[in-house]
């Protein structure tokens, strides 16, 4: 096993460079993935990001989420101590990246969060060659497959053609998954206005502030609540539950996930319309972009670290689950597995 | 297929019952001949697939998964048929480019049919490779008869009845003589074809319902027309007997909604295809008598929603019909006939035959209204006697009333008891669905009884209707702001000696019961009052609802 990376209580840790990659506790310097709360924690002292990242941090955050800041390009390499550090797209969210860790001998490539499946809102996921795949793997059993998105979203326009009198609420993570949603259902032609919730505001407008077209979207406020037969809201997924739904005309619960795959989950949060839209690659993703890095290595993150470890132990890798703590918490302590 | 799987799939998480129609409706509209129509049998259960049994499901998944993989999926997903759906790999090089279309409810209900057992499996698997997800999962809930999908048959013919004026009870009445895939009952609905003729001998009746009628709606009413009679607390039912073509007898038992309940109950159907029995169509009763005493609810219950029932249930609970009604006899349809005329009829058939497990619902002699009123406080007092624990109310039927498929104006009523209620205190309480999802809308209330540490509540039933909207803003509120914790969609509430919440719960019935911790069971409790006014302290005790099983109310 290599020193280059080594897991530890508070993250990824490259003794070689001094750095951690998603620390979960404040550290001195941080390498961050991607903006989910998961992942990019506010009260380290240096930061290493892409911009976009960046921007996310100091949105949720606010602008001192710490001493200081550096952006980085997709592609870009940077010198940390004696290591090389290199972000590359991973499809996630917008600003997200895989981090490629090089230290002359060995490389090993961090995958944060990624998904495989075609995003208008961010950049497509790039195969990096190395020696160590260190990958997620929320959604690492053979039972999840995710469909076409656009089939999904042509289920929640459907439901809208057969009850245009019922709002239609579309429970989604606030960065990423809404705004992905929303270019969805733009490119399946739909070009009414898209109602959000406060909660998606902020990061929604970021979004458009960096070119990703939405079309009309407009803020949903109490005085709307009623007039909302037949029209698209996206809010967060716990919002549908909350006395902020009561309002709306007889809404139909959607959500928006690839935990949506499988029934009794949705069952248990009360959903009526389960839309399997993911951010995380699949089975199928998975599988295939481990082959595609030819590492001879892959260490699991988070998730479901022992299918996915399987699996690559009958392909002859050297599998290791590292089940790393405070990843995946799903919308409870943040908003990552979608 | 995969259309009609998406159906289930939709239907299967659709909270409205209203919403349910709908879906049913767009699809029966849309889905064209003769696909509708296998999908209404399949979800009416009139398709059944012997030979296809979990053990062939698994074996063929264990050919196509590693079985590490497969364990740690069946551990998360849970449902059988649901992770073989998931886990199905697509089928070695695709389908090519020339595939066929995958196949339709009807190519599946025609190949599992023609398919020799010996066949299965790889028939099984070739359909398998053809359907999406979705329609692997419907596929397989379907085969091995695990199709619970919400909608009942009586939503997917009352959804059917709706594509054209049709009440759903005319749709009822001729469903026994009908075949999938219903060709001829999707054109009547349509409006393009006459009602289907149907042969069959034992056709179920729509039944006739009553109103119910408080005090102060009897004043209008003339006593002198009327006959009472006791309202039992059963299952109603008809009993139908006719002769086939070929001279074969031909029994059923339907519920009141014409769901063919024959197979619940072979006691019952015993005595009605014997010889003597005659050809007649019986309104009436179903009740639990043993010893010539009739059983409360709570005896019948145990006979109720199952496919098959063993002998021993059986001489447990033998059961018992108490007729009231006779529709037709001998091939003559007598509901043109007065009430009175039918009743004459109905005691010269049971006198004749003296069928065992059949008697003649006695009526009620009264000269006024304040007789009627007391007789329903104390059905003692008209000689119920024993049977009192069994009588619901009274039934007031106009004696020169015609047999009225649903529930006429002016002709029968019914005068209920009143219900039993208690002091519980609100316990726990549970988001609801639907509409009411961001309510906590489902309460768990408890009463009082002696525990290690003094007084203690224990948890007695569950309610979740019986309050206006206004109240339930007041109950959520009031959940929200005493909550003491919480799991999932849960909430526990403060409930001690000093805080607590008091509802008046009004329920029909008390059983023994071992599923309980309190060790009873009510049945059919509602939420009667909110008792803002009470202190937690004065609800009432477990003794108080112990002393009431198997009681029925003596006001």
């Amino acid at each position: 096993m290599t020193t280059l990376l080594t897991p530890t209580r508070e993250g990824l840790y490259c003794p070689a460079g001094g750095f951690y990659i998603d620390p979960v506790r404040p550290v001195d310097r941080a390498l961050i993935t991607h903006g989910h709360s998961d992942h990019a924690r506010a009260g380290h002292r240096a930061v290493l990001a892409t911009r976009d990242t960046l921007a996310i941090m100091a949105l949720r955050y606010g602008e001192n989420f710490c001493e200081s800041a550096q952006a980085v390009a997709y592609g870009e390499s940077v010198n940390v101590n004696s290591v090389e550090a290199t972000f590359h797209p991973a499809g996630h969210v917008l600003g997200s990246a895989q981090i490629c860790v090089w230290d002359g001998k060995r490389r090993i490539v961090v995958s944060g969060d990624y998904k495989r499946a075609e995003d208008p809102t961010c950049a497509p996921f790039e195969p990096i060659r190395c020696d160590v795949f260190i990958s997620e793997a929320t959604f690492g059993l053979p039972v999840f497959r995710h469909p076409d998105a656009r089939r999904e979203v042509g289920k929640l326009l459907a439901s809208l053609a057969l009850f245009p009198e019922r709002a239609h609420l579309v429970g989604a993570y606030s960065l990423g998954k809404a705004q992905r949603m929303i270019a969805l259902i733009r490119q399946a032609g739909y070009d009414r206005p898209i109602w959000i919730h406060g909660a998606l505001e902020k990061i929604t407008e970021y979004y458009q502030q960096a070119g990703i077209e939405l079309g009309d979207i407009r803020k949903v406020t109490a005085q709307d609540r009623p007039n909302l037969a037949g029209e698209i809201i996206l809010c967060p997924p716990s919002s549908i539950q909350d006395v902020w739904s009561r309002k709306f005309p007889d809404p139909v619960a959607a959500f928006a996930s690839g935990w949506m795959r499988v029934r009794a989950r949705a069952r248990q949060r009360g959903v009526e319309l389960p839309l399997i839209v993911s951010d995380h690659a699949d089975w199928d993703d998975l599988r295939a972009t481990i082959r595609e890095t030819q590492c001879e290595e892959l260490w699991v993150t988070h998730g479901e670290a022992d299918a996915l470890a399987h699996w690559a132990a009958t392909i002859g890798l050297k599998a290791m689950p590292l089940h790393l703590v405070g990843y995946g918490d799903e919308e409870e302590a943040s908003e990552a597995a979608a | 297929m995969n259309r009609f799987a998406e159906l289930l799939d939709r239907v299967a998480f659709e909270h409205s019952r209203n919403g349910k129609l709908r879906l049913l409706a767009d699809y029966f509209r849309t889905a064209g001949d003769p696909e509708r129509g296998w999908a209404l049998a399949a979800i009416t259960g009139a398709l059944t697939f012997r030979h296809a049994k979990p053990g062939l499901i698994r074996a063929l998944i264990a050919e196509r998964t590693d079985p590490v993989l497969f364990g740690m999926s069946y551990d998360y997903v849970g449902d059988l048929s649901e992770t073989v759906a998931l886990l199905w790999p697509a089928p070695e090089g695709g389908m090519g480019h020339n595939a066929p279309p995958p196949p339709s409810l009807a190519d599946v209900v025609h190949t599992l049919d023609a398919t020799p057992k010996a066949g299965l499996p790889r028939a099984l698997a070739e359909l398998l490779d053809q359907l999406d997800e979705t329609g692997r999962w419907a596929l397989l809930k379907l085969i091995t008869g695990g199709l619970r999908v919400g909608a009942s048959a009586r939503l997917a013919k009352t959804a059917l009845a709706s594509l054209g004026d049709l009440d759903p009870n005319a749709i009822e009445e001729i469903w026994p003589g009908l075949t999938p895939p219903y060709l001829d009952l999707f054109a009547w609905a349509e409006g393009r074809a006459d009602r289907p003729q149907t042969s069959d001998p034992a056709p179920f009746h729509s039944p006739m319902l009553a109103h119910a009628v408080e005090e102060a709606d009897l004043s209008t009413l003339s006593p002198a027309d009327f006959i009472a009679e006791w309202k039992w607390d059963g299952i109603r039912v008809q009993a139908v007997v006719g002769r086939a073509p070929d001279g074969q007898r031909v029994g059923r038992l339907y519920s009141r909604t014409g769901e063919d309940i024959s197979s619940a109950f072979p006691d019952v159907m015993e005595i009605i295809c014997s010889d003597g029995f005659g050809e007649a169509a019986i309104d009436g009763e179903l009740l639990v008598v043993r010893e010539g005493r009739v059983e409360p609810f709570g005896a019948l219950q145990q006979r109720l929603n199952r496919k098959k029932v063993d002998a021993k249930l059986v001489a447990q609970h033998p059961a018992h019909v108490r007729a009231y009604d006779l529709l037709a006899a001998n091939g003559e349809d007598l509901r043109t006939l007065p009430f009175v005329e039918r009743r004459k009829r109905l005691a010269a058939f049971l006198a004749r035959g003296e069928p065992a497990r059949f008697d003649l619902s006695p009526t009620v002699p009264f000269e006024s209204w304040e007789d009627i009123a007391a007789f329903r406080r104390d059905p003692s007092l008209a000689g119920a006697q024993d049977a009192a624990p069994a009588i619901e109310g009274l039934m007031l039927k106009r004696a020169d009333s015609i047999y009225v498929p649903g529930r006429p104006k002016g002709l029968w009523w019914k005068w209920k008891r009143d219900p039993f209620t208690v002091d519980a205190v609100l316990m726990y309480a549970q988001r609801g669905h639907g509409k009411r999802s961001s309510f906590y809308s489902d309460y768990t209330f408890g009463v009082w009884r002696p525990g290690p540490h003094g007084e203690e509540l224990t948890p007695v039933g569950k309610a979740y209707f019986g309050f206006t909207d206004a109240e339930l803003r007041q109950l959520d509120k009031w959940v929200r702001e005493h909550t003491t914790n919480r799991f999932g969609p849960v909430r526990e509430v403060e409930a001690n000696r000093t805080t607590g919440l008091v509802l008046e719960i009004a329920f029909e019935g008390v059983q023994r019961s071992t599923r309980h911790k309190s060790g009873v069971a009510m049945r059919f409790p509602r939420v009667a009052r909110i008792r803002w006014d009470k202190p937690a302290r004065e609800a009432d005790r477990l003794e108080s609802l112990e002393a009431l099983v198997g009681e029925r109310k003596q006001a």
